[in-house]
């Protein structure tokens, strides 16, 4: 098992401009979100992270800073060790990020489940589709989006 | 003097539907004295509400001495469907299904404030429908948040009493709109 000092020296090997937070109860790295891709990948295949386990992927919308987030969660099973990192997306129009769908199968769920939510669309996914709400509705929108509007279905309070 | 001129709890089994016809009141009482002493539910629960309604059928309060008596699986066999928790517009066509599938007489007990009204999720959602009488005709409306299991057996014994007012004679009101054609969206 790795210290969060370790861990941070490794991920900072592979994006420089990385900044941790260390408040939470895991070890968290907003990482550039161009560079996701590359740095799952990195602790994915590195002998001493092995991070093999993605456990929980999710979209936060921060509709003043006019910002989109995608958080990955990852876990070692054979180390045991958890980081949380955070790809902050500088737009809220067509927001697009890079999927993880070929490095944690586990990925593809979660991902259309973020892009049906909050309209986040991850780039080579194999599968792009809406994943509960085209049920609902044929333009239901992104209803997780803080600045959503459906006039019939809400009572504004 | 009919039932529907008294719409309270303490009327319902002294007004019978029928009016008081001296016949027709004894057959409706043996045949409601069957039905209202074995409904049985349908076991379906959407969230917390369903946590109380299994309290309510085991042990400690074992609502199985007040005739009903044993969940069924499949909506066929069921009397009465208990709609415990939220129900959602993903949830609504699925609970509209169960409800035409079940042979008549059937019943539904909207249980706690989601089934009620919404309850908690009344405000600022796009997914919860306000009410299960949207979607399905209500019987009894049971309060609570969620409610206790004494609550659900008091609910259940409403319909009970409910149920010993009804006559084979009288046309349900459901009975009657269907006899008039297709409902308003069928056509």
């Amino acid at each position: 098992m790795m210290n969060n000092e370790a861990l941070k020296s490794k991920i900072q090997a592979l994006a420089s401009d990385t900044e941790f937070v260390e408040t939470g109860q895991y070890l968290t790295a907003s990482v550039p979100y161009r560079k996701i891709h590359a740095i799952c990948k990195g602790l994915k295949e590195g002998a001493d992270t092995a991070f093999d386990y993605l456990f929980n992927l999710t979209g936060i919308d921060y509709l003043e800073k006019n910002q989109m987030a995608v958080i990955y969660h990852l876990e070692s099973t054979e180390f045991h060790h958890i980081v949380v990192l955070k790809a902050i997306i500088p737009t809220r129009e067509n927001p697009e990020i890079e999927s993880l769908c070929d490095l944690y199968a586990g990925a593809n769920f979660h991902e259309r489940e973020v892009y049906d939510f909050f309209g986040i669309n991850f780039k080579n996914h194999p599968d792009m589709r809406r994943m509960f709400l085209d049920e609902i509705s044929d333009n239901i929108g992104h209803p997780f989006r803080k600045d959503y509007v459906d006039e019939v279905n809400i009572i504004e309070r | 003097m009919k039932q529907t001129d008294f719409l309270d709890n303490e009327t319902l089994e002294l007004l019978k539907q029928t009016g008081g016809s001296v016949m027709m009141t004894t057959i409706d009482d043996i045949v409601n004295w069957g039905r209202s002493n074995s409904i049985w539910p349908l076991t379906f629960a959407t969230s917390c509400c369903g946590i109380e309604m299994m309290a309510a059928g085991a042990s400690r309060h074992d609502f199985a001495r007040f005739g009903i008596e044993v969940y069924r699986a499949t909506p066929r066999q069921a009397d009465v469907i208990v709609v415990a928790g939220t129900i959602v517009r993903k949830m609504a066509p699925v609970l509209k299904r169960l409800y035409d599938q079940m042979a008549d007489p059937k019943y539904v007990i909207a249980m706690g404030a989601c089934a009620v009204s919404g309850g908690p999720f009344f405000y600022n959602t796009y997914s919860v429908i306000r009410g299960v009488e949207h979607v399905i005709p209500v019987d009894v409306y049971i309060p609570g948040c969620p409610p206790r299991p004494e609550a659900l057996l008091y609910g259940v014994m409403q319909l009970q009493r409910k149920i010993k007012g009804e006559s084979l004679t009288v046309q349900k009101d459901w009975e009657k709109a269907l006899s008039e054609g297709p409902l308003p969206h069928e056509k």
